[in-house]
């Protein structure tokens, strides 16, 4: 078994609306090794979501085959793929998309439930927010916390199933820039301490600069994948 | 997920929006209390009627003068009409026979009076019509042999005429301004309105015959009651007084010039009437309970689009279809079952009213929340909110993850 968590080849997307076709991915190649660190980059509009969405499992490709962890995932019904997202796959948003309802505990609690964990719930949610430094935080609601406190939150729930990948569109987006570099810390000591696979979107160089490998995209074409130097 | 936490979480969804919630629940709290309520006063007015008819006696025959529209001048029942019937080769399903004359009579004592049913009876009145003495004795022989002017009192002419139901025998009434001694007081049965038996006044047939009610014809009664031997024997008895009675007024076959009646069919019609009622009253309810549902639905459907991001969200974290079905049906069905159990309380509040103000009104009808009707609401309520909130559930299932993420 080769060591690739993503391989995907030819990947295109088009959204119809009406008369008017949007391609808005155009024939993507790309493969992800195990541990590694991506930025994917490029202009708005140039298809870094809905590339995340579908190496995600949270969208199907129009065409092009896409293995994820060894699975081709074309072959896969709605609920196998609800499985994937559920223990392979952490997603960190943009704008958090956390339940306003619910306490952080509870949140980060939702992927045990959907996976059916029923056991030790409650401690491993606990840690999860321990590892994001939220350990005096957990019985908080959302507008209870700030904007780099419900990121932390997120991606606790993230990491909580403990997923081979982490994606994460631009995570820091909503937030200041110190409370982003700290995201963005925890999310590389994830990466160090369990060698999750990290893929962020993003506009920041910033950011990338963090990253080995930057994939940069345009008008849904990769125009460049290159490894940095450290 | 298991069932419990999913219990919770709609639990905590509709308590976020508790006047949405409340208003939604209102169409099933009214439904279900109105079917509730429906269905208790339905049974208890049954169980009124089939009780105060069952207490008149037990396998009795009415027979009254008269047959259909074409029969001209019907003859009328007489004593001797009654006597025949006693005939035990003749009639041997008959056991009991009790002929009567009824009207009204002004009865005094002392300056207090009220003009009540009087009844002219025969001594076999009293087992026929189960009639049950609390002091005294009943109208026997030797009463009607003599004409006597005796009476026995109901409870309500007693309280009346005396202000009290005990140590009244052996007083002296006037009924119609003529003395009558007072011989026996009767058990209250509890009726009410103009058939009350408990304001009525019985006396010899005899006496009512010559002193009170004058008829046409000296032998003349109004109604005969027949007491069959048993349940099976009343169609029997009713064959033989029939032949009975064709003979001796010598009709044409197929011209009878009476009519028979039997508990049973009195019964049967009572039962047909109130059950229309019930139904009819339970369909109405019904279709309360149909709008409450839409009401549900729509409300749900509101809230999936209202929620469409966190529907996103869930299924990005690995919730499947069925997870996401059975988050909003739990949400549907237990706002129709909270909705269903309050109406229970309230149609029950509401039956216990109407029993309260029909006991304050003399009708007495006693509501009856039966365990049955109470099932039937809790089962039906969940019912409606599973039903109806099955298609806003799947909508909330059905939608793409990508495109419920990016809803505004
Ligand atoms: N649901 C959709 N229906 C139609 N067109 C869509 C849809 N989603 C995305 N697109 C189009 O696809 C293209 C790529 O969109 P995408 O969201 O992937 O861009 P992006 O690179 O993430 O941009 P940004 O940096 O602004 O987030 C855009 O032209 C967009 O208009
Ligand atoms: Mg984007």
């Amino acid at each position: 078994m080769s060591d690739w968590v993503i391989e995907a080849e030819g990947i295109t997307k088009v959204y119809r609306m009406g008369d008017i076709e949007v391609h808005a991915l155009r024939g993507v190649d790309v493969r992800i090794a195990r541990g590694e660190i991506v930025s994917i980059m490029g202009p708005s509009g140039s298809g870094k979501t809905t590339l995340m969405n579908i190496l995600g499992c949270l969208d199907r490709p129009t065409s092009g085959s896409y293995s994820l962890d060894g699975s081709q995932v074309a072959e896969l019904g709605d609920d196998q793929l609800a499985e994937i997202r559920n223990k392979k796959v952490g997603f960190v948003f943009q704008s958090f998309n956390l339940l306003g309802r619910q306490t952080a505990l509870t949140n980060v609690e939702l992927p045990m439930r959907y996976a059916g964990v029923s056991n030790d719930r409650r401690k491993r949610a606990m840690e999860a927010l321990e590892a994001v430094g939220l350990g005096d935080r957990v019985k908080h609601r959302p507008n209870e916390l700030s904007g780099g406190q419900q990121q932390r939150v997120a991606i606790a729930r993230a990491l909580v199933n403990n997923p081979s990948m982490i994606m994460a569109d631009e995570p820091t987006g909503n937030l200041d820039s110190k409370s982003g570099v700290e995201i963005v810390q925890i999310l590389l000591d994830l990466n160090k301490n369990l060698g999750t696979t990290l893929i962020f979107v993003t506009h920041d160089p910033e950011i990338a600069a963090h990253t080995k490998r930057v994939i940069s995209l345009l008008d849904g074409l990769i125009t460049e994948d290159r490894i940095v130097e450290t | 997920m298991d069932l419990w936490r999913i219990v919770l979480e709609a639990l905590d969804s509709l308590a976020s929006n508790k006047v949405r919630s409340a208003l939604t629940v209102l169409g099933i709290v009214i439904g279900v209390g109105a079917v509730i309520a429906m269905l208790a006063i339905g049974t208890g007015a049954q169980n009124t009627i089939t009780g105060s008819i069952s207490g008149i006696g037990t396998n009795l025959l009415f027979v009254m003068r008269g047959g259909n529209d074409e029969v001209r001048n019907p003859q009328p029942l007489t004593l001797g009409d009654a006597e025949a019937m006693r005939d035990s080769f003749a009639a041997p399903s008959v056991i009991g026979v009790a002929p009567v004359l009824q009207g009204s009579a002004e009865i005094t004592f002392a300056g207090e009076g009220d003009i009540v049913a009087a009844v002219g009876v025969t001594p076999e009145h009293e087992s026929v019509r189960n009639i049950e003495i609390t002091e005294g004795e009943f109208i026997n022989e030797i009463h009607v042999l003599g004409r006597s002017a005796v009476v026995v009192l109901g409870p309500d002419v007693a309280e009346t005429l005396f202000g009290r139901t005990e140590s009244i025998v052996g007083e002296s009434v006037r009924i119609e301004g003529q003395p009558f001694r007072v011989i026996g007081i009767t058990v209250a049965k509890g009726g009410q309105g103009p058939s009350n038996e408990d304001n009525q006044i019985l006396i010899p047939m005899s006496t009512a015959q010559t002193r009170l009610f004058r008829r046409s014809g000296s032998d003349q009664v109004d109604m005969i009651l027949v007491q069959a031997i048993n349940a099976d024997g009343v169609i029997t008895a009713e064959e033989e007084i029939s032949a009975i009675l064709r003979n001796r007024h010598r009709t044409a076959i197929g011209e009878d010039d009476f009519t028979t009646f039997s508990q049973q069919s009195f019964l049967q019609v009572a039962e047909t009437i109130t059950n229309v009622f019930t139904i009819f009253l339970g369909g109405v309810a019904g279709i309360s309970l149909l709008v409450g549902g839409i009401g549900i639905m729509n409300i749900m459907l509101v809230s999936v689009t209202e929620r469409t991001r966190e529907i996103g969200l869930r299924k990005a974290v690995g919730a499947r279809k069925r997870d996401i079905m059975l988050q909003f049906l739990a949400e549907s069905a237990l706002l129709s079952l909270f909705g269903g159990l309050i109406g229970i309380v309230l149609g029950w509040a509401l039956s216990m009213l109407i029993g309260a103000i029909s006991a304050a009104s003399n009708a007495d009808i006693n509501p009856v929340v039966g365990i049955d009707a109470v099932l039937l609401a809790t089962i039906f309520s969940a019912a409606v909110g599973l039903f109806f909130g099955l298609y806003p559930a799947k909508r909330a299932a059905d939608l793409e993850p990508v495109e419920a993420l990016r809803y505004e």
